[in-house]
């Protein structure tokens, strides 16, 4: 009886999601321009991916985007939650719909917004001329990637704060209490109470923020195309350029089944040491 | 005890990141009532109210049909993957069967999933049948990687709801059909909003998926369609562009606004049961 529930959805998930990416795997053990009969090259590929410095620093490139699109975002949001320990003001539905706006946006368009804040004439170069600090943020080498994992940033800190403010309404407040009898600053109840009460929620945002920043090819195509000079080239541009542009559909599969495997250990590994803290 | 200083940094230091989150938002829409010959400056709120940028960007990137498409595919997503996702949380939630777990595992995967694993394939497959260019090959792998997180939804739903319930209408003789409908999914209707807001949210933005399986001009989506205009406009004319980003983000924006707490609530029961 159950699976006559679970037949028709568990049809459109393996057929659509889960032997495609079999078939991603195998794919990944030939060399195919799409058109042609491919061959069997077994593991070439991955040894050209392990070797290939445009490959190997497009890896790169995804590991510092994490540091933005996880890392600055999870500070942000915890200075949000720090300075809601000790205050309760009115509105905060309001601040939270629009905290966490960004994340409702298509990334096509939030791409567009930031095109135009970091074009050479646009509001960042204007805010920042008078002091000789305008540059061209996404045409310069050294800029690039830094101004598109600030936009990660943008996009990701709002869930951050949802998720910890969500985790935060149900510390009790006697913890708080107890801890401010005992003297403790700001600083003290954030590492004592807040951080430790959050370590589930601070688990699945670094889950779903590195795995953000990991599929970045949305923002990434629709600003930089990977340039200036492959600065801000990243697998998941790799993947698309190789299978479409270059003919190499072997290759670029490779490198999905690589980027898929680095994805699900990130999940693994967070979900591990969240579940590790709440033992211990 | 709450100090005045301490309430008021709350207000200066959230007011600081609402601004920052709204700020490109607004920016764009400032930037599109302007029209191309302009002077304009980011900061400046536009002098005049003039629709008339948004008429040309609707006109030259092609945005009726755009919106049409999007609408299309993101309904049909919606209304299959919550049917089909009622199934399997329905069975996961109120049934024991041989292999349950192992089962709800795999499709648990699918929660991480990320289509740079699957996108390559899935075009020479749905090119073999020739369904690429057609709205098919956006709805049927859209619904195959929704399921996951609806039915891990769905589950959660029909876990919450009380046994007894169950139990009652069992002894009244209904069968696991009659109960479903009868009994329990009446109650659902809040998730059941939850979890279509949040569907057709992720298919409305969805982008990588119909630049590999869409080239003809008139399936395009709404976001498909505003990278191209961009890629053609942009170096002559940044208010279309910001126009057109604003005719396709705004029905995500108008119903995230009416259902706020439905994608918060989403969002943060969803993630944290994970």
């Amino acid at each position: 009886m159950a699976f006559l529930f679970l037949l028709p959805a568990l049809a459109f998930y393996l057929l659509f999601t889960f032997l495609p990416l079999l078939h991603t795997v195998w794919l990944s053990f030939f060399e195919w321009d799409g058109i042609t009969l491919g061959h069997w090259i077994g593991l070439a590929n991955y040894r050209e991916l392990l070797s290939d410095e445009e490959i190997r620093g497009s890896f790169v490139h995804s590991i510092k985007l994490i540091l933005y699109y996880s890392g600055v975002a999870v500070l942000i949001a915890l200075l949000l939650i720090l300075v809601l320990q000790r205050a309760k003001p009115r509105g905060l539905t309001a601040f939270r719909t629009m905290i966490f706006l960004p994340q409702t946006v298509a990334v096509v368009v939030v791409a567009q917004a930031f095109v135009w804040i970091y074009a050479p004439d646009g509001p960042l170069n204007q805010l920042l001329e008078p002091f000789g600090l305008d540059r061209q943020w996404l045409g310069d080498f050294g800029t690039a990637l830094p101004a598109l994992g600030f936009v990660g940033s943008w996009i990701t800190f709002g869930l951050a704060f949802v998720l910890f403010l969500a985790g935060m309404q149900r510390i009790p407040q006697s913890l708080y209490d107890a801890a401010r009898v005992d003297g403790a600053n700001v600083w003290q109840e954030m590492r004592v109470v807040t951080l430790p009460q959050l370590r589930n929620e601070l688990a699945v945002v670094l889950t779903l923020t590195t795995i953000t920043a990991l599929r970045s090819f949305d923002l990434i195509y629709n600003t930089t195309k990977g340039g200036p000079g492959g600065e801000t080239r990243v697998p998941s541009v790799l993947i698309v350029l190789n299978a479409f542009s270059y003919g190499r559909v072997g290759m670029a599969c490779a490198v999905a089944v690589v980027l898929t495997l680095i994805i699900f250990a990130v999940a693994l590994l967070i979900t591990r040491i969240g579940d590790r803290g709440e033992h211990a | 005890m709450i100090t005045r200083r301490d309430q008021w940094t709350a207000y200066v230091v959230l007011g600081l990141f609402s601004i920052l989150a709204l700020y490109p938002v607004l920016g764009i829409l400032g930037l599109a009532m302007h029209t191309k010959d302009d002077q304009i400056t980011g900061f400046a709120l536009p002098t005049t109210f003039s629709l008339e940028t948004f008429q040309k960007a609707w006109e030259d990137g092609n945005f009726a049909t755009g919106l049409w498409s999007s609408f299309i595919v993101a309904v049909a997503v919606t209304v299959v993957s919550v049917v089909l996702s009622i199934g399997t949380g329905y069975a996961f939630g109120t049934m024991r069967f041989p292999g349950d777990s192992i089962i709800f595992g795999v499709i648990l995967l699918g929660l991480i999933f990320p289509y740079e694993a699957t996108v390559i394939p899935l075009y020479y497959d749905l090119q073999a049948f020739d369904l690429t260019n057609t709205y098919w090959a956006l709805i049927l792998p859209q619904i195959g990687l929704s399921v996951p997180f609806g039915t891990f939804w769905m589950r959660a739903f029909f876990r919450s709801t009380p046994k007894s319930l169950i139990e009652a209408a069992r002894v009244d003789g209904a069968g696991s059909f009659t109960i479903l409908v009868r009994v329990l999914l009446p109650q659902a209707k809040p998730a059941l909003l939850t979890l279509s807001a949040l569907i057709f949210m992720y298919t409305w933005n969805e982008f990588l998926l119909a630049l590999v399986m869409i080239q003809d001009p008139d399936k395009q989506t709404a976001p498909l369609g505003l990278s191209f205009f961009a890629t053609a406009t942009r170096a002559g004319d940044p208010t279309a562009v910001a126009a057109a980003a604003v005719i396709v983000a705004l029905p995500v924006i108008i119903v995230y606004v009416l259902l706020q707490r439905h994608f918060i609530r989403g969002i943060t029961a969803g993630a944290v049961k994970e």
